[in-house]
């Protein structure tokens, strides 16, 4: 430590700094003032419509589909007959989340340095996530209904190994920060290493593991939607065929239920992730 | 009969433990006291190990457990049960279950990954809490438990392993002097009526006194002092600690008894007194 600085010095430290951070301020207004104006350009220059004559459109296919609505006399029946599409969508999302979170689990384990488990695993687990959890859903659809048809299938396969990605990484984030000191306590009296991940490992980390799962499921339901724009069933494929056809009821009674069904399940996930994390259960 | 010949554990540079030689014969109770870094835990988890010698022996009626790997050290760890000062135990489970866990190394890896323990398994488990007063809280999440009554359920835990030697690493120091009583009586009454050998490390000389028939007292990982309670005078504490005058014991003590200054001789209870001249007699 050097020599205590006087009051006025440290005024004049204090206004120095601050007025660095006003023109850091500044430099990051302006940057982004550019990036937005000269994007804007770009995109104006290449698209085949203009922006602003897009704009003055942006409002006749919304009145169009509130017109259709109105003007169908079977629109809670549309509204119906749909449901079994959305149901697709839910178990697609369901099945895919499930066998995810399992393979996320085992990849979880193997990927944690302070489990215990053989240190050549932890790379190859990791990488194996990365990759998985590099391809969006999307392109991992496409190249499997390219392989194996346009069924749910594939759809299936995309979003459990995107989730396995995805949830793995975070699931090991929750290994590494468990309390050591169950584990020690079990290594002690004797048990194996699968004893100590059932009872050291698991009843610590399971609340967490399945408040991640339920979020995932969350954003699974809106991948699968979107999945079935590229084929595979579900209510998205059902809103393709909608949309193209211009059929404003159909739209509508097809947003209506994706829009209830997310808020619904959001809802419930969230009391329960919430009671979990809280630690209201005991697990495993 | 645990022997202990030359064991060393290094971490680095650092010896933890230096060429510790020691024997404990069966059903003893052995308290071992030392300043903090002096390598009382390092020694208890070697023992266990917990941690791997970096050389010397340890062996338990005859047979050489230094060595030892997968399951055969898995069974010694069964043997020689462990407690430690932050209890160790799984939170999130409940009390019952969390003594049960002693037995997994006797249980088959499929049957307790399932949680298929027996009848006679839980009996067993209920037993032994109630052996220790607290077989009411056997329903409870052990991390709702107080300080106290964690430490007896590990202990309860230790006991369902049916140990041949207890080892506790400081198992009072995070314990208020009413519940280090009870889990001190604790332990005493399993090495006197179970005749299982306990091994402690303590932080507080009148608890080593009182209910150890022998003291150890480590430095820098070396053992300086060895012998019987009434060895252990406070000239003789002072060496054990590297402390000089203004070591008084009075100011830590967390004896909740009369008995500690009616157990010393006299003359050395004066001297101390005269020697640091701010001791409050209790």
């Amino acid at each position: 430590m050097n020599t205590p600085l006087t009051i006025g010095q440290l005024q004049s430290h204090f206004n120095g700094m601050e007025q660095r951070r006003r023109l850091y301020t500044a430099v990051f207004l302006g940057a982004s003032l550019i990036v937005f104006f000269g994007g804007f350009s770009i995109a104006e220059d290449l698209n085949s419509g203009g922006f602003w004559q897009g704009l003055a459109k942006f409002f006749d296919f919304p009145s169009q589909i509130i017109q259709d609505t109105f003007a169908a006399d079977d629109w809670l029946i549309t509204v119906l007959e749909y449901s079994p599409a959305m149901l697709e969508t839910i178990n697609m999302a369901m099945v895919g989340t499930l066998f995810g979170a399992v393979m996320a689990m085992i990849l979880a384990f193997c990927s944690s340095r302070n489990l215990g488990i053989l240190p050549g695993l932890v790379p190859v687990a990791r990488r194996l996530m990365d990759i998985t959890r590099a391809f969006p859903e999307l392109i991992l659809a496409l190249f499997l209904i390219y392989l194996l048809g346009a069924t749910p299938i594939p759809a299936i396969i995309a979003v459990m190994l995107h989730t396995a990605g995805a949830l793995g990484k975070l699931f090991s984030e929750v290994n590494e920060n468990i309390d050591r000191k169950p584990l020690e306590g079990l290594q002690a009296t004797g048990a194996s290493w699968l004893q100590r991940m059932r009872f050291g490992v698991l009843p610590q980390v399971l609340p967490n593991y399945c408040s991640y799962a339920l979020l995932r499921f969350e954003i699974n339901i809106r991948a699968s939607a979107i999945l079935g724009f590229v084929g595979a069933g579900g209510i998205g494929q059902e809103f393709r065929t909608a949309i193209s056809w211009g059929a404003g009821d159909k739209i509508s009674a097809l947003f209506l239920l994706l829009f209830l069904t997310i808020v619904v399940i959001d809802q419930i996930s969230s009391r329960i992730r919430r009671n979990l994390v809280g630690g209201a259960y005991q697990m495993a | 009969m645990l022997e202990i010949q030359s064991l060393t554990k290094k971490f680095g540079e650092l010896h933890a433990v230096d060429a510790v030689n020691l024997s404990i014969p069966d059903k003893a109770m052995v308290g071992i006291i030392g300043r903090s870094g002096a390598g009382k835990s390092t020694m208890l988890r070697l023992i266990n190990r917990l941690a791997v010698p970096t050389s010397g022996k340890i062996r338990f009626h005859g047979r050489d457990i230094s060595n030892l790997s997968g399951k055969a050290l898995r069974d010694w760890q069964a043997d020689c049960a462990m407690i430690f000062q932050q209890f160790n135990l799984v939170p999130r489970l409940d009390v019952l279950t969390n003594v049960m866990l002693g037995r997994l190394n006797h249980i088959g890896t499929l049957r307790s990954v399932f949680r298929l323990f027996t009848d006679k398994e839980r009996m067993e488990g209920l037993l032994a809490l109630e052996r220790l007063g607290i077989e009411q809280t056997a329903l409870q999440q052990a991390g709702t438990l107080s300080g106290g009554q964690q430490q007896r359920v590990a202990i309860a835990r230790a006991l369902v392993q049916n140990p041949k030697l207890i080892l506790a690493d400081e198992p009072i120091a995070s314990l208020d002097p009413m519940n280090a009583k009870l889990v001190m009586d604790a332990l005493q009454r399993i090495n006197q009526e179970d005749g299982i050998t306990v091994v402690c490390n303590l932080h507080t000389l009148d608890t080593a006194r009182t209910y150890c028939e022998h003291i150890v007292g480590m430095a820098h990982g070396k053992i300086v002092f060895s012998g019987g309670p009434d060895d252990l005078t406070t000239a003789q504490a002072r060496e054990i600690y590297g402390a000089g005058e203004e070591f008084n014991e009075a100011a830590t003590s967390t004896s909740i008894s009369q008995e500690r200054e009616v157990s010393k001789t006299p003359d050395t209870e004066q001297d101390d007194l005269i020697a640091s001249g701010k001791v409050v007699n209790l």
